[in-house]
């Protein structure tokens, strides 16, 4: 098993190597530093002067991977390569380019308000999803079937901006239930929290029931469970015993589906909540045109996202039996 | 001048291929079966009547030429050299079509088929006394869905949406599905080294979540329709790339597949000739049910201002200049209406005849 883990973590490698450098031949090599310079600095008044000025004072007047003038090992370590790309490695992302301020402690300070939008409207929406598609699955073919499924295309069709206003306009203006926007540490959280973890679970339920409905369709249609009913099981022991155990593996799939909406979830419930998580910092990135920032992030929501497939991967082993390690 | 001339050209060159498309489809011999199958649907015969609609709003928009200047007594004017000078902005056919909603300005705010502004102003009556009262619109009853803070009809703004959508969907799909075609179907049908490239290459783009990347790539290359394409189309062929690859993997076992080789069919025609035609249906499918995803997609960069420019009219730049209206004392909600009634009635139409083909081309392939 450690040995499957350790195998299936060393696969992540390579991916995140081509991430990287990726994100390098972006944000470099297609857009140069000079580029760079121009679009901070602003169009206006811009002279070279200016531009090395600014290279400098942010480590980008290094030459990108070959730095032929120093000796030694610093004529590949002094290179905006080495000093911007292959330190995200070590999760050393460096100063923010308008601020100066040091991207990673922005990180730690604004990843836990991220996490506790993120995890609960995760969780929640998984709750639900499977606990609605468990009873459209039950009555299958019938009324409530077909209706429940025009519902999900229906509110699968309406924007998630329509869920966020619509949700803010009645819960917070007119009901005065919750705060519109803004956050707080401790206690005071929840009343900040629950909005737009309702609003992110109930956006999702069209496509995850559809999803998880057919999954359980597929288990249904097995003969074991042909075999339980005809020994004598309720049909909700059939549900919840055999059904619903059966699907698990299924369902770990559309887990990981699930994974890399949770960033666009996040950046648009911090923006319009107000909540000073990853998805606020990205977003006064892009207003700020600051690329240091956004650089980091796309690295980080890379590195969360591979590393949510290797626990997925991992999460399978556990779950299934049957799935062989190797 | 050219430009005009080239972007009508491309309408009808697209038009030109979708037909095209559409006399391949016919000419399969599944086709009678699942266009039996579409029309016996009703939400199917609905949604492409509705698919339609938008597709020719579209058109009408896209067609596009410009007037020549006129002075006030309606005569041409010349330049120099006695050729007529025209107006800097190209009218579309969709405008002129509009033209009496298109040019009736107010003032401000309005609500939908309203005679009076929302606002109350300090009237001057004829007979010299001031009231406070809401003054009427200079074009009463004539706004089917109100005005927006600057006084433009929020129902013409709602039309002008269309264009962008659709070319959005349309354009991001020409990207993707041959890049997606090229990369799948060489891979699974070639296997070895080639297939471990493109997996490797697909894999590293799919593991950056899509709205990092497209942010970093509309801040990189700045805020626009044709950005918004290119990026669109790097992140949504991976997906389809990957269900074509795993199909020809199925396909490249098969013994007509073998047949072929062994009558020494080259292998660059066996791709193109046998392999091509079976997953075609595959991109169908997956074209009109990514379509509603990319229009969704779209309201939501441009809402938080890394979509198309602020001056090109899309749905998302409505909501996002309606965004604090529903806060206002009097509620203004016509403009999220408008944006509202334009997405749903293009994405859910989209979603259901999306099914409906999926349902009728391969039922196999459900989620």
């Amino acid at each position: 098993m450690t040995a499957y883990i350790i195998k299936r973590m060393l696969y992540a490698i390579p991916t995140l190597i081509g991430v990287n450098v990726l994100i390098f031949a972006l944000f470099f090599v297609v857009n140069s530093p000079d580029d760079m310079a121009r679009t901070i600095l602003g169009d206006k008044n811009v002279t070279r002067a200016a531009i090395e000025n600014w290279k400098q004072e942010n480590g980008y007047h290094l030459p990108l991977f070959w730095n032929a003038g120093a000796a030694g090992a610093a004529r590949v370590t002094d290179t905006i390569f080495f000093t911007k790309s292959v330190r995200l490695f070590v999760f050393d992302f460096g100063n923010a380019d308008r601020t100066g301020t040091s991207i990673g402690d922005q990180i730690r300070l604004r990843i836990a308000p991220s996490l506790a939008i993120a995890v609960p409207t995760f969780i929640l929406g998984l709750l639900v999803d499977i606990t609605l598609s468990l009873i459209v699955a039950f009555y299958r073919a019938t009324y409530l079937d077909r209706w429940a499924l025009v519902l999900c295309v229906v509110t699968m069709s309406i924007s998630a901006l329509f869920y966020i206003i619509g949700g803010q306009y009645l819960f917070s203006i007119c009901l005065r239930l919750v705060p519109i926007s803004g956050f707080d540490t401790g206690a005071g959280m929840f009343k900040f929290v629950l909005l737009p973890v309702v609003i992110g679970a109930v956006a999702g339920i069209g496509a995850g029931v559809r999803f998880y409905r057919i999954i359980f369709l597929e288990v249904i249609g097995n003969d074991y469970i042909r075999t339980a009913r005809a020994k004598g099981l309720s049909e909700a022991q059939v549900l919840f015993k055999h059904v619903l155990k059966n699907a698990m593996i299924p369902i770990l799939t559309g887990v990981v589906m699930t994974i890399p909406f949770l960033f666009y979830g996040s950046l648009l419930m911090e923006a319009f909540f107000a909540i000073p998580g990853l998805g606020g910092y990205t977003l006064e990135a892009i207003n700020g045109q600051d690329f240091a920032v956004v650089r980091a992030m796309v690295y980080l929501g890379a590195v969360l996202n591979v590393a949510g497939l290797v626990l997925t991967d991992i999460s399978y082993t556990l779950v299934d039996p049957r799935v062989r390690l190797g | 001048m050219l430009s005009i001339v080239l972007q009508n050209m491309v309408v009808f060159l697209l038009l030109a291929a979708v037909l095209g498309l559409c006399r391949w489809l016919v000419r399969q011999p599944y086709w009678p079966s699942a266009r039996r199958a579409l029309s016996r649907s009703r939400a199917a015969r609905v949604s492409f009547a509705v698919l339609c609609l938008y597709a020719g709003i579209g058109v009408l928009d896209s067609i596009v030429w410009r007037d020549p200047l006129a002075d006030e007594s309606g005569r041409a004017v010349l330049n120099a050299e006695g050729m007529p000078l025209y107006q800097a902005l190209p009218l579309s056919l969709l405008d002129r079509l509009c033209t009496p909603v298109r040019t009736a300005q107010e003032k401000t705010y309005s609500a939908p088929l309203a005679v009076t502004l929302l606002g109350l102003e300090s009237v001057q009556h004829e007979d010299g006394s001031v009231v406070r009262e809401a003054p009427p619109l200079r074009y009463p009853g004539r706004h089917l869905l109100g005005t927006d803070k600057v006084g433009h009809d929020v129902f013409y703004s709602t039309l002008k949406g269309v264009r962008t959508a659709l070319i959005l969907g349309v354009f991001t799909s020409l990207i993707a599905i041959p890049c997606a075609l090229l990369f799948g179907i060489v891979a699974g049908y070639f296997g070895g080294l080639i297939d471990d490239a493109v997996q490797y290459v697909y894999t590293t783009l799919m593991s950056i979540p899509g709205v990092l990347l497209m942010v970093a790539f509309m801040l990189l290359f700045g805020r626009g329709l044709t950005q918004l394409c290119i990026i669109m189309g790097i992140t949504t062929w991976t997906g389809l790339c990957r269900l074509i690859r795993a199909e020809s993997i199925k396909l490249r076992e098969l013994e007509y597949i073998a047949a072929a080789e062994a009558l020494g069919v080259a292998r660059p025609v066996i791709c193109y000739r046998h392999m091509l035609p079976n997953v075609m249906h595959i991109v169908i499918i997956s074209a009109v049910l990514n379509f509603s995803s990319l229009v969704l997609s779209e309201a939501i960069l441009s809402y938080i201002g890394i979509g198309v420019g602020p001056d090109t009219g899309s749905w998302g730049n409505m909501i996002n200049n309606a965004r604090l209206e529903l806060a206002r004392a009097p509620v203004v909600w016509w403009n999220l209406a408008g944006a509202f009634i334009g997405m749903i009635a293009l994405v859910l139409p989209a979603n259901l005849f999306g099914d409906a083909l999926r349902d009728a081309l391969d039922p196999r392939l459900k989620e």
